[in-house]
């Protein structure tokens, strides 16, 4: 490796003649014609996707055998892995783009004010509006937020300042690791068979969807918890020891403050992660037309559940459907992008100036 | 000057308290995961101790298999979409990571950080949505004949080619979109702790940026990387409404990807069925659970085997 | 639950009357501590044997020694921050004016509230601000305090850490943005405004530029009016500059415990110490 580093290195010595920077972007064009010359020519044209394909390759086929050229083969080599690195960057912002900008546009078709004060009480096909979906999104995600935060922090409090290296708090660990790879319709079934052996069969209500979205959140909080704990430098702690603080006051009163940030920002991680959960309150919670307060009878609504019916259920003319499911979507990713940047405005507020 | 300030020890008392309060949530956790587990199979038995003749779901077709022959396509169809998913999404993933850790600006580079990560808050519904109005339709259109003129000889792509979109292909790009964030999360995160001195050591020795990428970068977080892909996987197993959007299902286990024939996967086969079962029905459907957790169980398994427990997901 | 209360309120009336009549406090001198046939250890490894030594009250004892020969170890179990890490305990008695700290029922927590500790970086708190981080002692503790008594803490203590003109206008900013020799007074300022008995420094002056060790040093040599102090030092140097008395540990080799070789009057060990590896360790020739 050594040798061939240093007998190549001239390659890139003074006399080489770096290529000028409008070189790639002209190759990168100059494969795309080709590619679009190409497919005309052979498929009858118009794949989007085949002229890709074909101009992906060419684009790197070119740009090697040019800056070899001019260059030498090692700076061809890594000419070319830079324009792979920055086509798969594009390739995958391609759908992420796509998926937001159809939200919004196919969601604004019905973000107006019926869609906010109505439900789908007696809609079969145009109106309709997703208030019971609002209310029971806000309800199911409360209550298991309010289930999944204490005792992820506790948890996570035990982990770091208690249990430590111990026999216990090593099976919590791995149970919480278990838990993390609960795929969400396995805990909406838990939750629907939990509730069933009290409420017999067809049991659904918005407490069970809470349940098996807290069964989701638990592990998620805990892991944050302590990962945040984790980052509190122990000199704090030692600080507070040493003054005659006594432990759970040290905890309370210096960990925690210290830590705030982060706490609340993982809390908030958590909660945007399961407000989506679609699965498992499909499962737990069903389907109702109309606003169910209530969350210990009845089923419940939430906005994810609605989109997918929206969907899956559309009514006539099913494009209605279609566009309340949309809005539901959108005002799911409007709820998830308010938490997300909430969580980071609180983090930067809240968190202590002295710490990096 | 050393008056001494008399207060009362109320510490230890408040101590014990805490103490013994946060343990007994931590054993709380325990409890739940119990519960999960006892109810889930509680539930799963009948279903293989009935008379297998009884055991199906839905369909006439699907009447009287036995559990086994009922859960093996469902397995099989989960299985390979996710594989497919994982093929797609980890080499772009990697690409991503890379990009973001060493050729990005560093604004940029946080920028695009945040985006990804962004997109992995972004509900799997709308995933779904996307997948059956938006990629569906545009696949069919743009991708699915030509690979079906092109490359029709090879058995994936063989068969009668679906005009919905509703393929196992269509579901396996949409489930690699999903997994992209998580997979170069945590490659991202790998690769940025690199030690700079091995960078500096490659690029002293007159490297360039591939090779010191080659050299220091890819060796130190090949390992973070296979696990990041685990992890994806065993994500993409536990998916379920993307693809029951958009998969078109039948009780079959096929290889092809672009026909409307195509294995359900045991998520979506719950999110379809479930609504509309009773009896045994949903005990076998919760059965299939089961297997879905056990499946997710050991592939997460692998997956902190493989990072030696340092990375989360 | 109340047997348990009943016997702290005992041990907390014992630690507190033992000598703390305001007479008392305000001129007789205390005893100080004494250390007897102390072991410490880390699980089932013995850290430091066999430590007896006197702390002198109302003067500065230097601890010093090679890295790892347990002077820090020694230090910390002195108001029992040792057993914090886990599997950390000692066997042994240390007294504090007549009472063993790690006698039955003898609560840690109090111990520490008579005996502060600075650290070998400043630790300030990075929640609170620099008065808040003065009364910590007693704000942690839910200790009511009116406004113009805590303003008075503030100002005594951290008068009393030689930082008060430094930082008097600006009291309600972070403690944290104070240079690194601010912040050490900082947290002696802390250390005592819940006015201890003892002082205990590790290696106070480590992480510091010379100036801002210049100032602690001297503000040492003005509390050792009012506490008794002990310092762990590195640098000999300033075990000689500072201390009245000085105790040399030394560790035979890895894995071996660490011991007192002698402890003396601080100008005795540098000048003329009993023991052949004192000499050469204060003359340079190891450590």
């Amino acid at each position: 490796m050594t040798s061939e580093l240093a007998t190549t290195s001239l390659d890139l010595g003074l006399s080489s003649r770096p290529l000028s920077r409008t070189t790639i972007p002209a190759i990168a064009i100059l494969s795309l014609v080709l590619a679009q010359i190409v497919t005309r020519v052979f498929s009858g044209g118009g794949s989007v996707v085949a002229t890709l394909v074909i101009a992906g390759p060419t684009n790197l086929a070119i740009t090697y055998v040019v800056s070899r050229r001019r260059e030498g083969s090692r700076r061809a080599i890594d000419r070319m892995v830079t324009a792979v690195v920055y086509s798969l960057m594009t390739l995958a912002l391609a759908p992420l783009v796509s998926v937001v900008w159809t939200t919004v546009d196919r969601g604004l078709a019905r973000f107006d004010g019926e869609l906010f004060t109505s439900t789908m009480r007696s809609v079969v096909g145009d109106g309709g509006g997703v208030k019971h979906a609002i209310i029971g999104t806000v309800i199911i995600t409360g209550l298991a937020a309010a289930m999944a935060v204490p005792i992820g922090l506790f948890t996570g409090i035990y982990l770091v300042e208690y249990g430590k290296k111990s026999r216990l708090a090593r099976l919590v660990v791995s149970m919480v690791d278990v838990m993390t790879g609960i795929p969400s319709i396995v805990a909406g079934l838990f939750a629907y068979a939990l509730f069933s052996q009290f409420q017999g069969p067809g049991a659904r209500s918005g407490f069970a969807g809470s349940v098996a979205l807290a069964v989701l959140m638990t592990p998620i909080v805990v892991r944050s918890t302590q990962e945040m704990l984790r980052l509190v430098p122990n000199e704090l702690r030692e600080a507070s020891y040493a003054l005659g603080v006594s432990k759970w006051r040290t905890i309370v009163k210096v960990v925690l403050p210290t830590a705030v940030s982060g706490l609340l920002t993982g809390v908030s991680l958590a909660i945007a992660r399961v407000i989506g959960e679609t699965a498992p309150l499909l499962i737990a919670a069903g389907l109702a037309q109309d606003t169910n307060t209530n969350p210990f009878s009845g089923r419940m609504t939430s906005l994810p559940v609605m989109s997918y019916y929206g969907y899956a259920a559309p009514g006539f003319p099913p494009e209605a459907g279609y566009d309340r499911g949309w809005s539901a979507a959108l005002l799911l990713i409007i709820i998830v992008l308010v938490i997300f940047s909430v969580s980071r405005i609180l983090g930067r507020v809240l968190r202590p100036k002295g710490l990096r | 000057m050393t008056s001494l300030v008399s207060s009362k020890p109320k510490g230890q008392f408040g101590d014990r308290i805490f103490r013994r309060v946060s343990t007994g949530v931590s054993l709380l956790v325990l409890v739940v995961l119990a519960a999960v587990a006892i109810f889930l199979i509680s539930r799963a038995l009948p279903a293989l101790t009935a008379d297998q003749a009884e055991i199906g779901v839905g369909g006439d077709d699907g009447e009287g298999e036995g559990f086994l022959s009922y859960v093996l396509p469902l397995l099989f169809g989960t299985v390979w979409a996710s594989v497919l998913a994982l093929l797609i999404a980890v080499p772009i993933a990697v690409g991503i990571a890379l990009f973001i850790t060493q050729y990005a600006h560093r604004k940029i580079s946080s920028l695009l950080g945040y985006a990804v990560d962004l997109l992995a808050a972004i509900p799997s519904v709308v995933y779904g949505l996307w997948g059956i109005f938006v990629l569906a339709p545009f696949l069919s259109k743009n991708l699915f004949p030509w690979l079906s003129d092109n490359l029709g000889f090879l058995p994936f792509f063989s068969g009668t080619t679906s005009t919905s979109g509703r393929t196992m292909m269509t579901a396996a790009v949409v489930l690699s979109v999903m997994i992209l964030p998580v997979v170069s999360a945590i490659s991202r995160e790998v690769f940025a702790q690199t030690p700079g001195l091995h960078k500096e050591a490659a690029l002293a020795l007159g490297a360039t940026r591939w090779e010191m990428i080659k050299m220091a970068v890819l060796p130190y977080g090949r390992s973070g990387v296979i696990a990041a892909s685990m992890l994806g996987l065993g994500r993409a197993l536990g998916e379920t409404m993307a693809v029951a959007l958009i998969l078109s299902p039948a009780d079959v286990i096929s290889f092809k990807l672009l026909t409307n024939q195509n294995p359900n996967t045991i998520a979506s086969n719950i999110a379809l069925q479930f609504p509309e079962s009773s009896g045994l029905e949903v005990n076998t459907l919760i059965a299939t659970g089961l297997v879905l957790f056990a499946a997710t169980f050991v592939v997460n398994a692998l997956a902190r085997r493989i990072a030696g427990g340092e990375v989360n997901d | 639950m109340s047997f348990e209360t009943a016997k702290m309120v005992d041990q907390e009336d014992k630690m507190t009357t033992t000598d703390t009549s305001p007479a008392e406090s305000a001129g007789t001198a205390p005893e100080g501590m004494r250390v007897h046939n102390l072991d410490i250890f880390y699980g089932n490894f013995l850290a430091v044997r066999n430590v007896s030594m006197d702390i002198e009250p109302r003067a500065i004892t230097a601890l010093i020694g090679p890295s790892g020969c347990g002077k820090s170890t020694f230090l910390r179990s002195l108001n029992r921050m040792h057993e914090e890490i886990q599997g950390a305990r000692v066997e042994g008695t240390v007294t504090l004016d007549g009472v063993d700290l790690y006698g039955p029922g003898v609560d840690p927590v109090v111990v520490r509230r008579q005996i502060g500790m600075v650290f070998q970086r400043p630790n300030p708190f990075p929640t609170m601000s620099i008065a808040e981080n003065v009364l910590a002692g007693m704000r942690l503790n839910s200790k009511k305090l009116s406004k113009s008594k805590a303003n008075e803490i503030v100002e005594s203590s951290l008068r009393g850490a030689n930082l008060w003109e430094e930082v008097k206008n600006r009291l309600d900013q972070p403690g944290s943005g104070l240079s690194g020799g601010q912040q050490q007074r900082l947290c002696i300022a802390r250390a005592i405004a819940v006015q201890p008995r003892v002082l205990l420094m590790d290696e106070p002056c480590s992480a510091l530029d010379p100036i801002s060790t210049m100032a602690i040093e001297s503000l040492m040599l003005e509390l050792k009016s009012s506490y008794t102090i002990v310092i762990v030092t590195h640098n000999m140097q300033q075990a000689a500059r500072v201390s009245d008395r000085t105790a040399f540990f030394n560790i035979d080799g890895t894995g071996q415990p660490g011991y007192v070789v002698e402890m003396d009057a601080t100008e005795k060990i540098f000048s003329n110490p009993t023991q052949q590896a004192t000499s050469d360790y204060v003359t340079g020739r190891f450590g």
